[in-house]
């Protein structure tokens, strides 16, 4: 499934996020999930007491932008310009959120959940 | 450190879609209730910092002097297989926090605005928003117990839903309500999307 473009492409650099997280990013939506590897969980020890958190929680299991500006209880925007920060430097890997174009891709994943919600 | 977890990134499949269904209403209507119904978590509450004036920021810093208000949305999780995981997005109570509404609804799969009887009114605003943005959503009336009982034809009399939106009456205390009112949203945004891929030009969601 590929993303409508490419979030990276916008992001600022870090120095922007250690001079006071100026820049606002929205390209990553609320509900896409990362997911951090157990290698990049040790490397985040060091990029910081916030960004080690967020790797935590996406090792044992996916977690949304969503979820991780809740439960480290950052306020979203915060949330995301660290998650933005982290995706490039490889810390964590940023998954898809649900095609937004495309009938069949669209109906597919339509379908999905349809499927799982009927199973609930 | 739990270092014998060390192939557990090997586990994951190679991708993971989110979907989201938005439930919009006004304050105590049973959003939450409703998330919680179903979401295999508690529902968590996101926070994001507004200007007064409406728009989004991501730092209060930036606008000195301008007044801001911490906007809530809670929102529940049904991770539907290894590689799907869906959300359930409650909209903040108060419909004039617009920003937030636009930034939920962006690649949503559809939306339910919920609606309590008791306080009818208080539906014009979400109804309105949704009628004037392109996303399959629904009517779900939450029944509460001292509420007068509509049937649900008054009710679209009485808000002046289209024809084209379905309506449901809900107990959105009710997993089994719930569930039927999720599997409305997507029947109904399957059909949206089949009926505009037969007239020729699908429009993207959100
Ligand atoms: N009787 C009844 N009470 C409900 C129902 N849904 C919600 N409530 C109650 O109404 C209050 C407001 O619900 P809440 O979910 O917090 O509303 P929200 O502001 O839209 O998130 C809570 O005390 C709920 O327990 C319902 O279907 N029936
Ligand atoms: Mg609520």
């Amino acid at each position: 499934m590929t993303e409508p473009h490419d979030p990276r492409g916008n992001l600022v650099r870090p120095y922007a996020v250690t001079r006071g997280r100026t820049e606002p990013i929205r390209d990553i939506p609320i509900e896409a999930v990362l997911v951090a590897g157990s290698a990049a969980v040790q490397e985040a020890r060091f990029a910081g007491h916030d960004k080690y958190r967020i790797a935590l929680l996406c090792e044992p299991k996916a977690q949304s932008l969503a979820e991780l500006a809740a439960l480290t209880r950052l306020p979203l925007g915060v949330a995301r310009v660290l998650v933005a920060d982290m995706v490039a430097d490889g810390l964590l890997t940023l998954h898809s959120a649900a095609p937004r174009t495309g009938f069949s891709e669209r109906m597919d994943l339509l379908g999905r959940v349809l499927g799982g919600l009927r199973k609930l | 450190m739990d270092f014998a977890s060390s192939d557990r990134a090997a586990t994951q499949p190679t991708e993971i879609t989110s979907a989201k269904i938005v439930i919009a209403g006004g304050f105590g209507v049973g959003k939450t209730t409703l998330v919680g119904a179903v979401s295999e978590i508690e529902p968590l509450t996101t926070e994001a910092v507004m200007t007064s004036a409406g728009a989004g920021i991501d730092d209060a810093s930036k606008v000195p002097g301008k007044a801001t208000t911490t906007v809530a949305m809670d929102f529940g999780r049904i991770t539907m297989a290894d590689d799907l995981i869906l959300y359930l997005f409650g909209t903040p109570g108060q419909t004039r926090f617009w920003f937030m509404w636009d930034e939920l609804i962006r690649g949503a799969v559809g939306a339910a605005v919920l609606v309590d009887t008791r306080r009818l009114t208080d539906a014009f605003a979400p109804l309105d928003y949704f009628e004037n943005r392109h996303l399959p959503y629904l009517v779900a009336v939450n029944c509460f117990d001292d509420a007068p009982r509509y049937e649900p034809e008054e009710v679209r009399e009485a808000l002046a839903i289209p024809a084209h939106v379905p309506l449901l009456m809900c107990d959105a205390r009710h997993r089994d309500s719930v569930k039927a009112v999720l599997i409305g949203v997507v029947e109904h945004a399957m059909a949206t999307l089949v009926a505009e891929h037969e007239k020729g030009h699908p429009a993207p969601v959100g």
